[in-house]
């Protein structure tokens, strides 16, 4: 490993800015994508982790010049170094997660249109930079001119699905993109008028196809299926020229024009697959296999994220998770051997008979707040207030040596209370709270005032007031500090063991990675057999054959001493909490039901889907009309006239605004794949795929080029027009409009395939048995669609597979293995943490009115009866600190620890005093 | 990877902090392992910490 300097004391910086302030260099930033200037001493954002300002080598005069070094005395906490030097290291580990990301499209290929030739024509990137916020131009989107583009235009496919740049793949992800920032500046400006010129809207994703409606409905976006052929300067406009589905060449002016611009591989992956001895695929990214997504040729090596191909952020946050899941079985042998767990001196005790004792910090944070309020007056004013026995000035209350000076004055005043008033508790509580528990405090001891945010910051203009509102916040926070008392960090014990529901090729994944990672496992299957839809999946588009990955699964699931099979079974009932599940389990033998109680720490439900056979296009009246898993049966059978001479294929039947509302990701895959069946054993059929978008994501776009080749015919059509299949005389045909003879045609093909949907599978009795709730297509809603994409809002409870949304294979193994790491994680720690924010009632207030378990959102308040009263009780575990049960509660028997009404109160009160 | 004591010392390498690598080496922790997250550039976050909002929620990306 390289270490390369920051010319920065990490330890010491404080992040103030003030050196970038005396800077005089300047330097394009290339965080804001060179639409701004920064200097080569700063800091890419401010939110940036590690929150410290690092030097450019390559623009800093004294590094490339000796010369200068004006930077160094403006820095008050003498954090510049320019001593520091280039390191190397050399580390042992015992495996490898690749993550490096995507690289950028070329600059030669953004040429092509227009990009380098016009200044208002961008890339995505830089117009997501510009409608930021905290971007360039805070927010407002800006034409080279100066003006606010009043007509844009978005042109998709750029540098993607284009063999003449060599990136044949699509980068799925800038139909959604496009989507969003079209939105956005359609937010600030309404009057803006957009159009996105696009092939196919890929918008195949778990309730992606919403937003797109939106767009175009709410938003009044103009969604126009064109290949944008030239871009030109048009005045101090720019024109492109495109061709329409009907054949007619147009011409338009833009303000703007936005090009989508794809996913490359990262600029260094030959280098990386060098140093880390893997493959690398046609296209640079790791090379994968179908059924082990995440492993690179390498053992121990594993990929995530768009390094193993172009995707989203869910599916990275997913890959990643399933990574370190796989990561986590092979090393199994060394878990916690590497593990650092910091110690704290034992707690002082501090009950309510000791005096209270507060100690006040009131922090400068540099200028950030002393600059405009006066510090020392809200410093003096707080010495005056009652129990108040130590106070003090801080410049940065948040730097390592004035972490030190207020653990030892804790100790030398013997102070029993800490208010600091300075920045955010969002940033800095965790830090302080860990100051108070080195000193022997309990973090709960602690109370900030966010006299920066609240104060210097938004009341800039006004420093005597913003000093009047800072003493406010002041002794409010010491009023409610005299309140605060010591609570627990509860921790729960956790009982290992999963159950995991549903033995398809999502259910005996997860399965297996936990019992790889040492855990007991018990999985059922509602069949009497393993393997679910993996059975009638008869090949993949890569020609993997599905029924190898069953064999494999259902031979190490069954090999597994960790998992015990349970087929013809149901979970009956589940109560308990994370790490405290108790479930029965109901097992069909025969006529005859058998229970069995099991004990376990976290839930997998893998619950799986089906096809949807929708009653439409005559499918189940007809014999030559089929579904796709019909045609796939068939081909993958022995008769003569398996693949026929004449096929249509109808792609969303029933699907997208049908008789299901979505998008079911895996059909237009699916087509493609059996026309390419079909072409290989009979060349000479006829095939027609009559589409809406063609949705072949990814890698899954070289075999639709492939299709096209050998001679499938493609033809969109609209909803409007959609394709009908109906009776003729004793034929059955199928009539579609053709947009290029802008007519409708009837053919009588020998086969009608439709590709039909996915629905979930026995949902609903799961949600609510397990309070699990759903989307509006009933499958289970993720706790965060982007950052908890396997996690339910129900804690210990996961999701993978179909029961998630519609899916292909590989997507479902690496959710499972995402599923069983993070299923895992409770049961390696063996307890679970509670933050001490949670509800607690008073049980002699209590009158069992149930209330708060109705309107408690996460389950986490149960009734109890005690004697012959029914009273409630916090289950402290799932219970995340919201405090509705709290306000709602009549008799107010429910306090909140860290906001009691006795805090709260103390806090109004003394805001009202003067 | 072998599977014995001595190929490593319960640690991991993740290359790349951006949410691909932050979320591995979240997870790895959570595990039980210990992480060293290598990023070229001077912060984490990647391309993600460049984004305004995200799809389809428009949520804020930082």
């Amino acid at each position: 490993m390289n270490l390369r300097p920051r010319y920065i004391d990490a330890d010491k910086c404080t992040a103030c800015g003030l050196c970038t302030q005396y800077c005089p260099r300047h330097l394009s930033d290339s965080y804001n994508e060179g639409l701004s200037i920064t200097r080569p001493i700063h800091i890419d954002y401010a939110q940036a982790v590690p929150a410290t300002y690092y030097i450019d080598p390559d623009a800093c005069l004294f590094i490339k010049h000796e010369t200068c070094q004006i930077c160094v005395p403006t820095c008050r906490s003498h954090a510049i170094d320019f001593s520091q030097k280039p390191k190397k290291k050399t580390l042992k580990v015992g495996a490898v997660i690749m993550s490096p990301g995507f690289g950028k499209i070329s600059e030669e290929t953004l040429a092509k249109f227009g990009y380098g030739k016009h200044p208002d024509v961008v890339t995505s990137i830089e117009f997501e930079r510009m409608t930021n916020a905290s971007g360039p131009f805070e927010g407002h989107v800006t034409c080279s001119d100066k003006s606010h583009p009043k007509r844009l235009a978005f042109i998709q496919c750029v540098g993607s699905r284009d063999i003449g740049c060599d990136n044949g793949y699509c980068s799925s992800v800038c139909c959604m993109y496009a989507i969003k920032e079209a939105m956005v500046a359609k937010e600030h400006d309404p009057d803006c008028e957009i159009t996105i010129f696009y092939m196919d809207i890929r918008t195949q994703g778990k309730d992606f196809d919403q937003a797109r409606i939106r767009a175009e409905e709410q938003f009044g976006i103009k969604f126009v299926r064109a290949k944008v052929a030239d871009v030109m300067g048009w005045g101090r406009q720019i024109k492109l020229t495109y061709a329409t589905m009907d054949g007619e060449h147009r011409f338009e002016p833009f303000d703007m024009v936005v090009l989508s611009v794809g996913l490359e591989s990262p600029k260094d992956a030959g280098k990386l697959a060098k140093i880390g001895d893997f493959d690398l695929n046609k296209y640079d990214f790791a090379a994968t296999e179908t059924f082990n997504p995440l492993a690179t040729s390498r053992d121990g090596i594993f990929v995530a994220g768009a390094f193993q191909g172009p995707k989203d952020i869910p599916e990275s946050a997913t890959q990643s998770s399933g990574a370190a899941a796989l990561a986590s079985a092979v090393m199994k042998e060394q878990r916690n051997a590497g593990y650092v767990v910091k110690t704290y001196p034992e707690e002082q005790a501090v009950t309510d008979d000791d005096e209270i004792r507060i100690g006040v910090f009131v922090c400068h944070c540099g200028i950030n707040i002393g600059s405009v309020v006066d510090v020392p007056k809200v410093t003096k004013y707080a010495g005056e207030m009652e129990n108040v026995a130590y106070y003090s000035e801080t410049m940065y209350a948040c730097s390592q040596d004035t972490q030190e000076v207020i653990k030892e004055k804790i100790k030398k005043h013997k102070l029993n209370r800490i208010v600091m008033s300075a920045c955010s508790p969002r940033t800095h509580e965790p830090l302080f709270q860990e100051t108070l528990k080195d000193a022997g405090l309990n973090s709960s001891l602690f109370e900030m005032v966010n006299i920066r945010d609240h104060c210097s910051w938004c009341h800039a203009q006004e420093p005597d007031k913003a000093t009047e509102k800072s003493m406010d916040l002041t002794r409010m926070g010491v009023a409610k500090a005299r309140h605060n008392k010591p609570m627990p960090e509860l921790t729960v014990p956790v009982t290992s063991g999963a159950i995991v529901i549903g033995g398809g090729a999502a259910g005996m994944t997860a399965a297996l990675n936990m019992a790889d990672q040492g855990f007991e496992v018990h999985l059922l299957e509602k069949t009497a057999k393993l393997g679910g839809n993996l059975a009638r999946v008869k090949s993949t588009m890569w020609g993997d054959d599905p029924a190898v990955l069953l064999s494999d699964l259902q031979a190490q699931v069954k090999k597994s001493k960790n998992i015990s099979i349970y087929t013809n079974t149901e979970l009956a009932t589940a109560s308990g909490f994370i790490g405290n599940f108790s479930s029965v389990i109901a097992t069909k033998k025969g006529k005859k039901t058998v229970e069995k109680t099991i004990d376990h720490g976290v839930i997998v439900l893998a619950t799986g889907g089906s096809e949807h056979r929708t009653k439409k296009f005559m499918l189940g009246k007809a014999k030559k009309v089929m579904t796709q898993l019909d045609l796939e049966a068939k081909l993958a059978g022995k008769a003569k006239n398996r693949a026929p001479d004449s096929v249509v294929m109808i792609q969303c039947a029933g699907s997208r605004g049908d008789d299901l509302n979505y998008c079911s990701k895996v059909c237009c895959n699916q087509a493609v794949k059996n026309a390419l069946k079909i072409k290989e054993i009979n060349p000479a059929s006829q095939i027609i795929v009559l589409y809406r978008d063609l949705r072949t994501y990814g890698y899954a776009e070289d075999a639709y080029r492939e299709a096209r080749k050998k001679g499938v015919i493609f033809i969109p059509y609209e909803v409007k027009k959609k394709p009908a299949v109906k009776k003729s005389g004793k034929s059955i045909v199928v009539s579609y409009f053709d947009p290029i003879l802008q007519d409708t045609v009837t053919t009588n093909p020998d086969a009608i395939v439709l590709s039909v949907g996915i629905v979930p599978d026995g949902t609903e009795t799961l949600s609510k048995l397990l309070k699990a709730p759903l989307t509006a297509d009933e499958f289970f809603l993720e706790a965060h669609v982007k950052l908890r994409p396997v996690e339910l809002s129900v804690d210990g409870v996961y999701v993978c597979g179909l029961a998630h949304s519609p899916k292909p294979i590989d997507e479902t193994i690496v959710q499972a293995q995402a599923a069983g790491g993070k299923a895992a994680m409770p049961l390696v720690k063996g307890n679970v943490k509670v933050a001490p924010i949670v509800s607690e009632v008073d049980k002699d207030a209590c009158i069992g009115c149930g209330i708060c378990t109705a309107v408690c959102p996460f389950g986490a308040i149960q009734m109890l009866k005690i004697g012959k009263k029914r009273k409630a009780e916090t289950l402290a575990a799932s219970c995340k600190g919201c405090g509705i049960c709290a306000s709602r509660c009549p008799t107010m028997a429910i306090d909140m620890g860290g906001f009691t009404q006795d805090q709260i109160n103390a806090q109004i009160t003394a805001f009202g005093e003067m | 990877m072998a599977k014995t004591k001595d190929s490593g010392s319960g640690s991991v390498m993740v290359v790349g902090g951006g949410i691909a690598g932050v979320q591995a080496a979240l997870d790895l922790t959570d595990l039980g392992y210990y992480v060293y997250l290598v990023e070229k550039g001077p912060a984490v976050g990647g391309a993600m910490a460049q984004l305004d909002k995200t799809f389809p929620t428009n949520d804020c990306s930082l």
